[in-house]
């Protein structure tokens, strides 16, 4: 490894190098190579099919990437290589969190109940793997009731605490969504990985989403960001990286994303007029 | 459809009796093409073999006009309930006392069943009966944990009450070991063997899953029937020693307790205290359940069963979420079998067929999935209705048949067909089961 490489892994929380996911014949995701800046929020898009959700999928450990190596540093400086963990290890172990494009609470249970199912590494381990939480031991009723404190300080952020106790499902689509959110963000991940957070929000709904998440930044978790509503991406990015086609065509500052030609002829063909009115802000 | 209005015209009036002609006579020609083989014509082999058959068109005739004439009835009175909605809405005042009355049921079941043997002291047959209950009262609540919890579709449950069963029968008659240590032993063995089973099948989902643990079942059955030299196959087990109370002995002689405490000895005594130790196996697999489903191991049940690749990215280990689940609910399988096995005094491999099972299975789906007091009412109902029915001889079957499939049209989610939250900040509001999933394995 050599000095740059270096430097990059220091104040970068992910850094994907040559990743490349095949199924069968089709190359979804080929030679990407990006970084994630550590307290920022960067932001993956492109138009549909370009292999985002792949990207996500290989990140969190669903897929299995042909190749390429995904590196996650945590705060104290611990390197992770992804490709190692799997499945649930993901999450529990490397701390990256990630929501759904079609949202996946639990909807049969409430609101509360899915921030407490988030919670469920801590407070298992709290519960001496079930055994003192059967005999009611008082280390486990305070460990339950500072989960109960976090879910309803996350209940309360997302304006949810009066319905704390109704169904997830019962939930109106937007509530849905920024429910997920807390539930991520309640597994304390080092890096959140949101897929198309606002899409079917409304204005007021997607800037509430806005300013959510840029508090979410603030307070040091890092945030990995898929989205099809250009006005939040342009808002709250600090970083853009564009796909097409399964690899890189641009990456950069939002301002010199939205100028560049390739992006725009990704988008809207050649015109680019049209494309840049598409570009200002989703109107 | 035309629902009854003030201001009915003769038109509509007309259309509705064409539409309930029309499905009758539907109904009626679906009942003459089904039933014209099966009562129509009779067949049979004659004296010397061939074959002979003559028709019963009356029969026949009799049965299509009363699918005819009982279409006309129902659609009649579903035109006269009007539409279904009606029915959801329900005064304010009669659902507070619905809620009141819901939350006293459970304690007086409690009630009434601990004074069971106390009313019914002279009536070995009501005792008898509740013991089979209340037997069936744990196994449900045991698959429970599986089914309704995890939402694991378990068909060969009766696979672990028959470890359960054989653990104690086996180590009581080689080992003399007494039935309070080899109930603790039957649970272990049997969840080992929820284990066992549980490592292969945690790839399968939904229904493939139904179809190994179904195989599974069976598997254990022909190794008991075919492993002569250990469990007699299937001359099954006998004698199996009876429970002492603390090692006295509930029988006759100078060392029983009747002699002991200085009563008049009485076979009923055996009875009533099988009926206690049934009641308080069951109740502690109700409270650890309660209490299960109230820490994380349970909440991850639940959300395995509402959607499991969420609890993955939540970094919830599903495999082993999904061993604890079966082991769970084989422990109390396996405790059920020991007591069943000490009951009895004797098992044979007959006892743990694969009816047992969907029986089992019956009574979960019946009480509305993961509902405690759902899963004790349903197995009152099955276990005590077959007994109640009894006067009805083979047409038990049938009727059962028909009030469970009635029961489904009326209550799709089960008797109790909502869910208790497992932690609430300001009310305890119960979810309805249509939110809640019923789990693909």
């Amino acid at each position: 490894m050599n000095d740059e490489d270096d430097e990059i892994l220091q104040d970068s929380i992910l850094k994907v190098k040559g990743l490349t996911m095949r199924f069968g014949g089709v190359v979804a995701v080929n030679d990407l190579s990006f970084t994630a800046e550590r307290h920022r929020i960067t932001a993956l898009i492109g138009p549909n099919g370009a292999g985002k959700t792949t990207v996500f999928n290989c990140i969190t450990g669903f897929y299995k990437p042909t190749g390429g190596l995904m590196l996650l540093t945590h705060d104290n400086g611990r390197i992770i290589l992804l490709n190692q963990l799997n499945d649930f290890r993901i999450s529990k172990q490397a701390k990256v969190a990630r929501t759904f494009q079609n949202i996946r609470l639990f909807p049969g249970m409430t609101a509360l109940e899915n921030l407490m199912v988030a919670q469920h590494n801590a407070l298992m381990l709290a519960s001496g793997f079930t055994f003192l939480g059967l005999i009611g031991a008082p280390s486990y009723r305070s460990a339950e009731k500072h989960a109960i404190d976090q879910a309803k300080r996350w209940l309360d952020r997302i304006g949810l605490l009066e319905r704390a106790d109704d169904a997830a499902g019962n939930l109106a689509y937007g509530d849905q969504r920024r429910l997920e959110i807390a539930r991520a963000m309640c597994t304390e991940p080092a890096l959140l990985c949101l897929d198309e957070p606002a899409a079917g929000l409304n204005a007021r709904e997607s800037s509430a989403l806005s300013e959510l998440l840029i508090s979410i930044r603030s307070e040091g978790t890092s945030i990995l960001l898929i989205e099809h509503d250009m006005s939040v991406v342009m808002e709250i990015s600090d970083h853009i990286v564009v796909m097409d086609y399964g690899v890189k065509i641009a990456e950069g500052a939002p301002q010199a994303v939205r100028d560049d030609p390739k992006v725009v002829a990704a988008y809207l063909g050649a015109d680019e007029e049209e494309a840049a009115a598409v570009m200002e802000g989703g109107t | 459809m035309t629902v009854a209005s003030p201001d009915l015209t003769q038109a509509s009036r007309r259309e509705a009796v064409a539409f309930i002609l029309k499905k009758a006579l539907i109904s009626g020609f679906v009942a003459l093409i089904l039933f014209s083989l099966m009562i129509g014509v009779r067949t049979e082999a004659g004296p010397t073999g061939q074959l002979i058959y003559w028709t019963r068109f009356g029969d026949l005739a009799t049965i299509v006009a009363i699918v005819f004439g009982g279409s006309i009835v129902v659609e009649l009175l579903r035109q006269w309930w009007g539409p279904v909605g009606i029915a959801t809405v329900i005064p304010p005042t009669v659902q507070s006392a619905l809620g009141i009355a819901g939350r006293a049921l459970p304690p007086l079941l409690l009630v009434f069943a601990l004074l069971v043997p106390i009313v019914f002291y002279d009536q070995r047959y009501v005792i008898d009966t509740g013991i089979q209950v209340l037997t069936y009262v744990m196994l449900g609540w045991g698959l429970n944990v599986v089914v309704g919890l995890a939402g694991l579709l378990d068909l060969g449950y009766v696979a672990f009450y028959a470890v359960g069963a054989y653990s104690y029968a086996l180590l009581a008659t080689y080992f003399g070991l007494s039935f309070w240590i080899c109930l603790p032993l039957a649970g272990i063995l049997a969840a080992l063997w929820g284990v066992l089973l549980g490592f292969p099948v945690l790839r399968l989902r939904g229904d493939y899953l139904a179809i190994v643990t179904l195989a599974f079942g069976e598997i254990i059955r022909l190794v008991i029937i075919n492993w002569q030299s250990l469990t007699g196959g299937p001359n099954g087990i006998s004698p199996i020693p009876r429970p002492t109370l603390f090692g006295i002995p509930l029988t006759p002689g100078p060392d029983g307790l009747a002699a002991r405490i200085g009563i008049e000895f009485s076979p009923t005594q055996r009875i009533v205290f099988l009926f206690y130790v049934i009641l308080a196996l069951a109740l502690l697999t109700n409270w650890v359940t309660i209490r299960l489903r109230r820490l994380p191991i349970g909440r991850a049940w639940e959300a395995l069963r509402e959607d499991e690749v969420a609890c993955r990215a939540l970094g919830i280990n599903t495999t082993t979420t999904k061993l604890t689940a079966f082991a769970t609910g084989a422990m109390f399988g396996g405790f059920a079998g020991a007591f069943f096995a000490t009951r009895q005094g004797f098992i044979s491999p007959e006892s743990f067929t694969f009816q047992e099972s969907a029986l089992v299975l019956a009574i979960v789906v019946l009480g509305g999935m993961g509902s405690q007091l759902g899963v004790a009412l349903a197995a009152l109902t099955l276990i005590g209705g077959f007994e109640l029915f009894r006067g009805f001889d083979q047409y038990r079957m049938l009727v059962f048949g028909m009030a469970m499939v009635l029961l489904m049209i009326w209550r799709p989610r089960g008797l109790i067909g909502h869910r208790a939250p497992t932690v609430f900040l300001r009310q305890n509001t119960a979810i309805s089961s249509e939110l809640a999933r019923e789990g693909r394995g």
